[in-house]
This record gives structure tokens, sequence and C-alpha cells, in this order.
């Protein structure tokens, strides 16, 4: 048992960092928040030229091979930096969808009632019949909300589980797109969602443009050619236990599709765990911001750091950031969905309840728009509500205690 | 990140559970938590045991990962607790093996391997508690004796206890961290009056011992005089590094019994208490997580135990405690009965904030040394 980072594991880690702070650095974090629902495309190739998307496919198929472990410190950098974009979505998209692998296509997807990114994106996974945009609480997540059937179109409305996928010209309108779902959609890539999570190769499917993820191949990228993925069983399943990774147990309220009455299918376990490592990274940003502030911001002549009060919620915060990402890290490696479920609880509660003690760590300052510190918790919200939020994998959870 | 064991790992793990298979049931019953000769005698029995089959110093000799392997299978198996022998074997033991002469090693650590000495530890005093460098238990040099008068508090084991490993004052007028000297004081020592505490739950599990001109030979010091305080680090170290595995796998356990009283008593339909469940399991698995994160980092360090037993014992502490209330939920008014299961190890539970450091102190810990916060009020 080596339950470490590998050398190979901290210098892929320390490289995304290193990209992320030139290309995603603190003013292009402002100029982003000044324009909201914009997508820096350019960044986007950018992300997919060092890897981010292809992480995970074979490098036979044009992808970096690597795996889940490294998927997630990866997704750690992501949330540290507060990238915007549907990175989940694209990422899980690469094996299936041509141009996600190498960031020309912005794949966004459904997640129950919930779309990120409609707007910006190429590719929509899953049913958004008639959505209709949010006012995010988030200024770097556009979200629309996907209406609830009424109940005589509930039936005719219902979808097979590797629903559709509806692709948008670019600049298309939203409504456009949501008004014929699965209009245009790739014979290639139709029914191709359901896998793309976990095992999916670019080119199942006969997917033409799909050749395009091996373009990068040979350039520079994250990780180097060194790093190999470590063997590991199917990502959600535990031995003997095929049926849980997909579908929530019996008697948690929801299917496999349509509880949410949108007939997308349920979430994806390597969604819920990248979002997790996406919380993860956020925990350790604000961790780094209340410290720093206790550090330098002095009251009663002291650094208010040097008070217990203070002090002990900076330690709180470190621990709900270590114990987080040990979580996250073994679901990783384990790809058991109650670990991934565990993962995502501990996460969400670090990201969350850190952001919370991070901004108070702040006072006045805490408060206002110009320091980051809402920034960060707005993401952590609605991250948090993504998978159906905590209470799917406190169920699923209890179902395995139960068991 | 691997989780995987070693085949040797895995051929230790196998031969220990088939050897606990096989001596297991062959133990005597368990004595009465009030008869102190009868826990001494039973778990002295279970050390010897333990020698015999060549398991005795796993807590000393064996990797990290070989003495996590060691705690969760005789945990998972319901072998006996290191009860009588935990000073000897996790705080003074150890300390004796770092610190100790040649000669000091000779005499104190095979009885302690072999189950034949037991220890017990006098560092708490009164007015000496989180602010244990404080202490003023003194000792002046007498000839070839130091002579103690003072007295220590939460000495568990005190009754039953051959020897004392002892933090007393040899400097009053040195800064309080640079004057403390460590001793391992005779338990039948002329002078030693033993007190035992009554706990919140009813029992008697430490005492307080007071000295008064108790003569201890200078050959019994352990490093140099007025050196006690870094000598006691060590020790202290050792507590917080797989202290809690054998918890942690017993912790899991009760978690699974709880689902089953609920499904049983039909409180399992209610939601919230469900959820509750839930998430205590997610605790409890990240904490084993935690567990092997901390034992792959002490294995990488070459076996020291770092600050990361600060995290898990704030975390696991409060979980502890957690899973305990939630129990209290799972039985209902029954809760309030002390002959269900649970309700007592709720009480004992309260201790754990507040041992070997309290989360206030631990929280200080984390802060001034792994977030660089600096000292204050």
């Amino acid at each position: 048992m080596r339950f470490q980072l590998t050398e190979d594991q901290s210098a892929l880690r320390a490289g995304v960092r290193e990209l992320l702070d030139r290309r995603f650095g603190r003013e292009a974090l402002r100029a982003a928040v000044d324009a909201p629902g914009r997508l820096d495309r350019e960044l986007w190739r950018a992300l997919g030229d060092a890897g981010f998307f292809a992480l995970r496919l074979p490098e036979a198929d044009g992808g970096v091979g690597l795996g889940l472990p490294e998927a997630v410190l990866v997704f750690e950098e992501a949330g540290r930096a507060l990238l915007p974009g549907p990175l989940v979505a694209t990422h899980l998209a690469a094996g299936s969808v041509a141009g996600a692998a190498t960031g020309e296509t912005v794949v966004a997807a459904a997640d129950g009632r919930l779309v990120e990114w409609l707007e910006a994106a190429d590719v929509v996974r899953g049913a958004v019949a008639g959505a209709v945009p949010l006012r995010s609480v988030d200024p770097l997540t556009p979200l629309h909300r996907i209406p609830a059937p009424t109940p005589g179109e509930a039936a005719a409305d219902r979808r097979p589980p590797d629903g559709g996928e509806t692709h948008t010209a670019a600049g298309s309108r939203p409504a456009e797109a949501s008004a014929h779902p699965g209009s245009g959609a790739d014979p290639g890539a139709a029914g191709g969602e359901h896998a793309a999570g976990a095992s999916a190769h670019p080119g199942s499917g006969g997917h033409p443009r799909a050749a395009a993820g091996g373009r990068a191949a040979g350039s520079a990228r994250v990780g180097g050619g060194s790093a190999r993925a470590e063997a590991k069983p199917r990502v959600g399943e535990a031995p003997g236990e095929r049926r849980q990774a997909t579908q929530p147990p019996a008697g948690t309220g929801t299917g496999a599709v349509g509880a949410d009455g949108t007939g997308n299918p349920a979430p994806d376990p390597v969604a819920i765990l990248l979002t997790a490592a996406e919380q993860l990274g956020t925990a350790v940003r604000v961790q780094e911001l209340a410290v720093q502030h206790a550090r330098t911001r002095e009251q009663f002549g002291q650094p208010v750091g040097a008070f217990q009060a203070v002090k002990h919620l900076c330690a709180d915060l470190l621990v709900r950031t270590e114990t987080a990402r040990v979580a996250v890290y073994a679901a990783a490696v384990t790809g058991d969905a109650a670990d991934i479920a565990a993962a995502r609880l501990l996460a969400d509660e670090a990201a969350v309840r850190g952001a919370r003690d991070c901004l108070q760590v702040h006072g006045g300052m805490g408060f206002t728009w110009e320091a980051d510190v809402h920034l960060h918790l707005k993401r952590a919200w609605v991250r948090a509500r993504r998978g159906g939020g905590g209470t799917e994998s406190e169920e699923l959870l209890a179902a395995r205690l139960a068991a | 990140m691997d989780l995987s064991y070693t085949p040797e790992e895995e051929d230790f793990r196998a031969r220990l559970r088939e050897w606990l298979a096989k001596v297991l049931p062959t133990l005597p019953p368990k004595p009465s938590p009030d008869d102190w000769p009868a826990r001494r005698a039973y778990d002295l029995g279970w050390q010897r045991t333990l020698y015999e089959a060549g398991y005795a110093d796993v807590h000393w000799d064996a990797s990290p990962t070989l003495r996590l392997i060691f705690l969760e299978e005789t945990e998972r198996a319901g072998a006996p607790y290191v009860g009588a022998n935990f000073v000897g074997l996790l705080h003074a033991g150890p300390t004796i093996a770092a610190e100790g002469t040649p000669a000091q090693r000779a005499r104190w650590l095979p009885p302690v391997l072999r189950g034949e000495e037991v220890w017990c530890q006098g560092f708490s005093e009164p007015d000496a508690g989180s602010d244990l460098a404080s202490l003023r238990t003194r000792a002046w040099r007498d000839g070839d004796d130091y002579v103690v008068t003072g007295s220590k508090i939460w000495t568990s084991h005190a009754e039953v206890a051959d020897w004392c490993e002892l933090l007393v004052r040899t400097d009053p007028d040195a800064p309080k961290h640079r004057g403390i000297t460590w001793l391992a004081m005779p338990m039948d020592a002329t002078g030693i009056t033993v007190r035992p505490l009554r706990t919140l739950a009813g029992s008697a599990e430490f005492a307080e011992v007071f000295l008064d001109e108790v003569r201890v030979p200078v050959a019994n010091r352990v490093g140099a005089e007025n050196d006690g305080w870094r000598v006691t680090m060590v020790t202290l170290s050792f507590e917080r590094g797989t202290a809690f595995v054998g918890e942690v796998v017993a912790c899991r356990r009760v978690l699974a019994e709880l689902a089953v009283e609920a499904r049983r008593n039909g409180r399992w339909d209610d939601p919230v208490l469900r959820r509750r469940l839930g998430r205590l399991e997610a605790e409890f698995r990240a904490l084993w997580r935690l567990t092997q994160w901390n034992v792959s980092g002490a294995e990488a360090s070459g076996g020291v135990p770092g600050v990361g037993g600060s995290v898990f014992k704030l975390r696991y502490s409060h979980a502890r405690q957690e899973l305990y209330d939630t129990a209290a939920e799972v039985l209902g008014s029954d809760c309030l009965d002390m002959n269900r299961p649970w309700v007592l190890d709720r009480l004992s539970s309260l201790s754990y904030t507040i041992a070997a450091g309290t989360s206030q102190i631990q929280r200080n810990i984390v802060a001034e040394r792994l977030l660089d916060l600096p000292k204050g009020r």
C-alpha cells in the first residue's frame, strides 16, 4: 500500500497548476466575471492541447492514457483556479463526441433539471427541451432550467437512458436547440452517451471527427508520457455490484431514468467524482485565502490569525480539506460507487463550509464583490447541486450500510 | 496512489487471520470491568499469547503498514484490546526504545513484550492539563536518587501498574519546557498513594496519584536531566499515529449494527435518520482512508508519525461522538437505559475530544505547525 501521490502524479498536478496560473490567473478570472456567459474558446483549445479532456483516453486513440487518479488531480486544480466552463461534461464526452477531446467542441450536459453552459456549447447531451435561462447565482456558471413535463407530455417525452444529443451550430440560440431535441444529432455519436464516462473509445460508433482526438498526440502535455494509469475496477462498481454503479439503489426514490421528469439518465458516478475533485480544489483555495488573510490582517496589534477564534476556523478548514482529499483520491483508485458518494459528501462539505469560513475570516472584505471569496462559495453551491445533490449520496451509502 | 497490499503484506494478514481464528476461542472469559486485578491478568495473558506467537513487537518493529494490518485484523476478529498494556506498548516502551540506554532497554522492554509488567502514565497534574509543560511535581537529587513530591492525575491502570512513566520538574528556574525530566518510577516505592477517580460513565478508569518524597534511582532517568520534554514528545507522537486504527474498524462495525437495529425497529423509514447514517458511513470511510494515507506517509518518512495525527484525531473524536449520538436516535427512548448497547459507549465517547490533547489544543497544533499561523491568544 502506497496511498500517497507518486512522483508522476505530483508532477502532473504541479504542471496543471502552472498552466492554469499562466492561462487563467487572477486577471483572467476577473475578466471572466465581467463577461458572464462568455466561454474563452482559445483557453478551451489550450486545455485540449494540454490533454485535459483526452486525459483518460487510451494513447492508441490519441489520448493521454491516464486514469481516474490522475483525472481527479487535474480537476482539483481546475476547481482551485475556478476554471469556468462545462469541464466535466466535455471531459466525459471526449471518447464519443467529435472534437471534445481536443477542445474544439464544447459539450454541455443536462443534469437533472439543470444544464450549465447551454448557450456556449456546441453539443448538448441529454434532453433539454424548453430549457429557459436562470439568473445564475454564480457569475461564472450560466444555468438553464429544464421544465418539468406536464402530466400529459410526461409519457411521450420519456426517453431511454442513453438519451438524446443535441448539436447546436456555433452561436445558435438555445431556444432553437432545445426546441428540436435530437435534431441534427450525429448518428455516430447518438447512443454513445451512456458509456462515455467510463469506457468509451473515440471512434466507437464510427464517428468521423473523433479521429481529431489524436491530433494533439505527441505535443507537449501535462503528465508527460511516463505516467501510467493504475489498474482499477470499472468505475462505479464494487465487486459483484454492477447494478448500483449506474443506478441508485431501490427505495431511494430515483430510478435510472426520469425521477426528475426530464427523462435524462441517472448521474454518471465519474461525473460526481470529478465534481468532488473540483470541490476539493475549492476547499484548498479557500483555505489558502483564509490563512493568507489571517496571517497578514492585523487588529488589536497582532495578526488576526493569532486569535484562537480565527486560528481554529483555519484549522477546521484544513481538517475538512484533508479529509475530503483522501476520500476523493481513494474513490478515484477504487472507482466504487459508495466511495464516490462518500467523496462527494465530504468534498461538498469542505468546499461550501470552507468558503463560508473563509468569508468569515475576511470580515467585511469577504462580503465585497472585489474579494474572490464569493466566487468560490457560489461555484461550490452550483456544484453541490449536481447529480441530484447530497441526499442521493447519503441514500446510496445508507443502502450500502444496510445491504 | 495505490491502495493494494504487497504479497508479503497479504501473507502476513492471512497468517494472522488464521492464527486468530485458532487462538481466540481458547481465551478465558473477559473479566468484569470493575475487577482490576483480573483485568490486569487478562490483558497480560493476551500480551503473552501474542509474544509466544511472534506478534508482540508489531507495535515497535513492524512497518507502519503491517501495524495497520495487525490492528485491523485483531479488531475484526474481536481479539482483546491492548488494555493495561497500552502505556507500556504505545507510550513508555517506544520512548525507552528511542531514548533509553542499552541497559534500560534490556531491563524494561522485554517484560512489556512478554506481558509481565504493566506501565502507567504520570504526566498530567491538577494544575497542568493542556498546559502540560507547566507541571510542578518536583524532584531533587539526593545521592543516587531523585526525591519526588507532587501529584499526578488521569493516570489509567495506576492501581495495577508496576511502573510509571513520570514527568518531574528538576529545574524550576529554567524556561518551563527546559526544566523537565523523564523518570521510570517503581509503583511499589514508599510514598505513593493512589486514589481512583470515578468517570461520568460510573467506572473507575483512572486515578489520582499522590507522591510524597518518593525515591527514584537516578539510573531510572531516560534521556538527560531537564531534557524530558523532548523525550516526551517522542511518546506523544506515537499516540497520535496508528493508535486509533482498531477503533475506526470498530466504529464501522457499530454503524452496520445501527443500520440493522434501525431496520428492525422501523426507524430506518425516517429519511432524516437514514441519511444521517449514510453521512456517518461517508465519514468513517474517509477516516479509514485518512488512516491509510497517514500510514503511507509514515512509511515514506521512515516510520515517524507526523502532525497528520492531529488532523485525524480532530475529525475522529468528533465523528465518534456523532456516531453514538446517532445511536441514541436509533434507540429512541431506550437510549436512557444503561443496559442497552451503545449507551455506555455514548458516555465514554465524551472523553474523546478531551483526552490526549483537547480538540482546542489540536486545532492550535494544526494552525501553528501546518498553517504557520502566529502563536498568540
